[in-house]
């Protein structure tokens, strides 16, 4: 049974040989028809090759959508404190793993392929709805327990953003510090699996680490961003558009 | 009329907190006082649009407080909470902050001595105060956004016999030297007759009574 095709182009220009002989008896027959024969391979060429690349990239993009949707649900059940936390994770998520993916392709780290995509995007998705879950599980319980502090700062005519910033703060700090502090002791308490599985599979020590520099340093700026986008839109579902808290304080 | 609460009815977790209630609050010293949870708070906070009634209109100086910019309204009408919530920082850092939402520069040794404080409180830690001094500081931040209303929710509950005496004193003081309406919120009847002129009795989310303290709680 086969169980996987590779063809060559030298494969596929092959076979042009069986195209030639067609145009070949159209000539000899005067059908005229080796114009349309010409076009007709062309064109398949570019829309076959096309449709391909298409294939390849949604698929891409329809598992990354999958891993996100899924990672905002799992994270939402983390931050149950937090009103309709769900729209404001999908986005954080989506937008980490967008612009992460499409810089380590624009800057030609990774090819655009499912083997490098799928697999990076994943790790993205993944730290960031860690990160995301945290940092929404820690500003619901600040916002609990600081619920009097921010009506007293919003009855001195302070936005719900003034009112709301210290705990915004912390709260992100909580999401990012668990990564920030394994990327201070990479090295030294702790080694990175991809740096120890490029070594296993025989990589230089010097391609593997720079490997796992990249993937270190995209995640560190996946979880600040997705961090960052999770609050900054997370926080507003505690206030009334007139910078209200929906849930004041018990008096 | 400086307040009036027309039919205000607002619910908290499913309870009804206040129950059509129909009161006026004129310029001076006035105060709400009632048993605890007869929805004292609750309008304090319905007057500067820290909440919305469900029905009813809630009007200062004859105008919906719902067509006021809340931002502007919250200056305009300064709200002391009954515990004391300083941000982190010094005094002079709390009242910079508060005086920055109405872009004024504070005169932060006179907003300390009018609420009571000298001036060495300006560069002291706010959360190694004790009550007594963090709620008067909590009062000198209220004043740096030069309020014409100042609200005072339960101020003295959480002090004892000689420290609630020094914050009514500062109080009075403040009132007079400023000539700034307060509407105290108060569970003590002997307070409401030290501390205002004119009394909206609360019970049970109804207002049952009003009028001059003279006539509404005689000693």
């Amino acid at each position: 049974m086969i169980t996987s095709i590779h063809v060559t182009l030298a494969q596929v220009a092959a076979t042009l040989v069986l195209v030639a002989i067609a145009a070949a008896v159209s000539y000899w027959q005067k059908a005229g028809l080796e114009g349309d024969i010409a076009v007709a391979v062309a064109r398949s060429f570019i829309q076959l090759s096309a449709i391909g690349y298409v294939i390849k990239l949604i698929f891409v993009v329809v598992l990354l959508a999958a891993m996100v949707t899924f990672g905002a649900f799992t994270a939402n059940s983390r931050a149950k404190k937090v009103p309709n936390a769900f729209w404001p994770l999908f986005i954080a998520l989506a937008l980490a793993a967008t612009v992460t993916v499409s810089l380590v392709v624009a800057l030609g780290i990774f090819d655009a392929t499912p083997r490098f995509l799928v697999p990076v995007g994943g790790m993205v998705i993944g730290n960031s709805m860690t990160a995301a879950a945290v940092a929404l599980n820690r500003l619901g319980d600040e916002v609990e327990s600081g619920a009097r502090q921010i009506e007293a700062t919003l009855a001195l005519g302070a936005t719900s953003t003034e009112a709301a910033a210290p705990i915004v703060r912390k709260s992100l700090r909580s999401g990012m510090i668990t990564l920030i502090d394994s990327t201070k002791t990479t090295g030294v308490v702790f080694f990175p699996g991809t740096m120890v599985g490029s070594l296993l599979a025989g990589a230089s020590p010097t391609d593997a680490v720079r490997l796992q520099l990249i993937l270190l340093w995209v995640l560190l700026g996946s979880v600040a961003l997705a961090g960052l986008v999770a609050i900054s839109l997370a926080y507003r579902n505690f206030f009334t558009p007139a910078h209200q808290l929906r849930e004041p304080p018990e008096p | 009329m400086l307040f009036e609460l027309d039919g205000v009815t607002l619910s908290r977790g499913g309870k009804v907190v206040l129950d059509g209630v129909g009161a006026n609050l004129p310029e001076g010293a006035s105060c709400l006082a009632g048993p605890s949870g007869s929805g004292k708070s609750t309008v304090l906070r319905l007057l500067n649009r820290l909440a919305d009634p469900e029905a009813g209109v809630v009007r200062y100086q004859g105008a919906d407080v719902r067509d006021r910019d809340p931002l502007e309204l919250r200056c305009e009408v300064g709200l002391v909470p009954q515990l004391p919530a300083l941000v982190e920082g010094t005094v002079a850092d709390n009242i910079r902050f508060a005086a920055s939402m109405r872009d004024l520069k504070p005169e932060v040794g006179r907003l300390l001595e009018l609420a009571g404080l000298d001036s060495s409180y300006a560069e002291r830690d706010a959360a190694k105060l004790s009550v007594g001094e963090q709620q008067r500081a909590m009062f000198a931040r209220a004043l740096a956004l030069e309020p014409k209303v100042l609200l005072l929710d339960e101020p003295t509950s959480a002090l004892d016999g000689a420290a609630r005496d020094t914050v009514e004193s500062a109080l009075k003081d403040m009132r007079e030297r400023l000539g700034i309406s307060t509407v105290l919120v108060t569970h003590d009847l002997d307070q409401a007759r030290r501390m205002a002129d004119w009394v909206v009795r609360l019970e049970a989310g109804h207002a049952v009574a009003e009028g001059p303290v003279a006539e509404e709680l005689p000693a």
